[in-house]
């Protein structure tokens, strides 16, 4: 769409930027503010510089947080991602079947994230619950609360469980793009289930999917519920991912300076992220997609 | 011959009915299995609501023999857990309110207009959608506290305003561009001022967008917890903060924690067969 120009549409946006001016650039000031200061207490601040940065930057803690995020967020796109396109493919494209097989699997979407870690908390208990119970009735010895393997195991799952259907959903939107002639061309031509896999649904798909596994990598670059409340991060800190890591540090510890200065670098992260995201979305956006 | 053509268009009419793989019942299990996959967390926990602890606790059944609905019986009549609810509906609903009221016309200028900086703009609302929560709880905390707004609904609405306001914009905006301009220029032309075309002609227009929108935003803020935790002790306590409490002397409380779990999944299971068709476009900030 031809959009025409004109300054005044500044006034329509106005109120969010004061509301979001208000609700995050105030809050991030102040995170600024704490990682170049140090305080002995008494609301006595000292410059401190850089000082913060560097300490966090050498400090063995954050780095292990971030190689388990990373771990984490590359398993579960390893997982999902397929296994999403998968469940697409296999879907039903339209009638009753269709509606029943997208609101089944919207639920674990819309529910709320510390209930689905209460979900798989209680579903992973030796003693009470269903997967626990079996696997050890099977002679498999699983124990989240003390294993580190098992603990991974058992959030990887649920990670898979909450938030393969999101994957599954924009692939199906993708599919259903596709017109019905490209698909009885490709039976002219005779193409193998393959052939019109690779040249026709994945081509069409790659947007809708570069949006998947964004969304994916955000989301899970900053997952905090779903982990604490199965895990509270532990065993020991196996299971502690980034923000976890923060919080423990900022409103446990009340570290202000540290906890600032991982903040920022936090955020810079996201910013790059966001900033491949955007693009990826405006040129969707001029393709008409 | 006519039949053999026949038959074979009807053949291939029922492999059509998917995306091309031809066996339908391979189809069906994978489904199936997948779908049973995700239930059985949620059976399961359905499942614990309905016993009593002793049952929990004692022997391990599939279903309950001994069916009760004590558990939802205590969180309905004792204040400090339905009162959670209460709570938590009071601020997402303002945080849905707020949230759409300031990105209306918002939205409305980044799908029509071209201005100084809105491309920065645009880019900079997504920041805040993709800003972990985590990095804001410190200084929330903070920021309310010095207000004086610390433990009440008003200061989760506005912290949850952070991912929902350019979440709602960005959704917004996917729905308004798809309605053409022309709609636009010819009720100028008939003489409409600004206010008055945006209520009683663009709204309805869009009302399926305001709809999925306003769908998300109070997901959002329904399904956060690290915030709202982190903003309020005991007026304004949400039920997830109530939940993560169940822990006393003699133990956790199985069976009413599995309940207030199954409650906290009513709004959503109540309104997910409406917006099926838009989870996806909702998740993907209205761009698929």
């Amino acid at each position: 769409m031809n959009k025409t120009v004109n300054q005044k549409a500044w006034f329509l946006v106005l109120p969010v930027l004061i509301l979001v001016a208000f609700s995050a650039v105030i809050p991030l000031m102040t995170v600024v503010n704490y990682s170049v200061q140090d305080s002995f207490g008494n609301n006595q601040f000292f410059w401190a510089g850089l000082e913060w940065f560097e300490k966090m930057l050498h400090d063995d803690r954050m780095w292990n947080a971030l190689q388990r995020q990373l771990m984490f967020s590359g398993i579960i796109l390893a997982i999902e991602v397929p296994l999403g396109v998968y469940v697409a493919l296999n879907m039903p494209k339209s009638g009753f079947w269709a509606s029943f097989c997208l609101v089944v699997m919207s639920l674990p979407l819309l529910i709320p994230w510390n209930v689905v870690g209460t979900i798989w908390q209680v579903f992973g208990r030796v003693d009470i619950g269903l997967l626990g119970y079996t696997l050890d009735k099977l002679g498999i010895d699983y124990n989240y609360t003390q294993d580190p393997f098992d603990a991974w195991v058992t959030i990887i799952a649920m990670d898979v469980w909450h938030w393969t259907s999101l994957v599954a959903l924009l692939a199906y939107a993708g599919l259903k793009s596709i017109p019905d002639a490209y698909y009885q061309a490709a039976k002219i031509d005779q193409a193998s289930r393959w052939a019109v896999f690779r040249y026709i649904e994945l081509p069409k798909m790659m947007g809708v999917l570069m949006i998947a596994v964004l969304l994916r990598f955000m989301d899970s670059f900053m997952i905090y519920t779903e982990p604490f409340v199965v895990t509270g991060g532990g065993p020991g800190s196996t299971t502690t991912m980034l923000s976890i890591d923060l919080v423990k540090m900022a409103l446990g510890q009340f570290d202000l300076g540290p906890a600032a200065a991982f903040s920022i670098m936090y955020f810079l992260v996201i910013l790059a992220i966001s900033w491949v995201f955007y693009t990826v979305m405006t040129n969707l956006d001029k393709k008409g997609m | 011959m006519a039949d053999a053509i026949v038959t074979r268009t009807a053949s291939s009419a029922k492999t059509r009915t998917g995306f091309g793989l031809p066996r339908i019942n391979s189809r069906a299990v994978v489904m199936t299995l997948y779908l049973v996959f995700l239930m059985l967390p949620i059976y399961w926990l359905m499942n614990m609501s309905l016993k009593t602890n002793g049952e929990i606790l004692s022997s391990f059944t599939l279903w309950p023999r001994d069916l009760t609905l004590q558990n939802y019986v205590t969180i309905l009549t004792d204040p400090s857990w339905y009162m959670g609810y209460v709570n938590t509906l009071i601020y997402v609903v303002l945080n849905t309110v707020i949230s759409l009221a300031v990105a209306l016309p918002a939205a409305y200028a980044f799908s029509r207009y071209h201005f100084m900086g809105d491309k920065h703009l645009f880019f900079w609302l997504l920041t805040n959608r993709m800003a972990p929560p985590a990095v804001f709880a410190l200084p929330f905390f903070q920021l309310y506290s010095s207000v004086g707004l610390f433990d009440t609904h008003i200061a989760v609405a506005l912290a949850h305003c952070l991912f929902n306001v350019p979440l709602a914009v960005w959704i917004l905006e996917g729905f308004m561009r798809g309605v053409p301009k022309e709609i636009d220029e010819t009720a100028y032309l008939d003489g409409y001022s600004f206010g008055a075309f945006f209520v009683k002609i663009f709204t309805p227009l869009i009302a399926s967008g305001i709809g999925v929108a306003a769908f998300f935003c109070f997901m959002f803020s329904w399904v956060e917890l690290l915030l709202s935790r982190t903003l309020t002790t005991v007026n304004a306590k949400p039920i997830a903060a109530t939940m993560t409490r169940t822990v006393g002397a003699a133990g956790v409380d199985w069976g009413v924690l599995a309940a207030a779990g199954i409650l906290t999944i009513v709004p959503g299971a109540l309104v997910i067969y409406f917006v099926r068709n838009y989870i996806a476009k909702g998740f993907a900030l209205g761009r698929v």
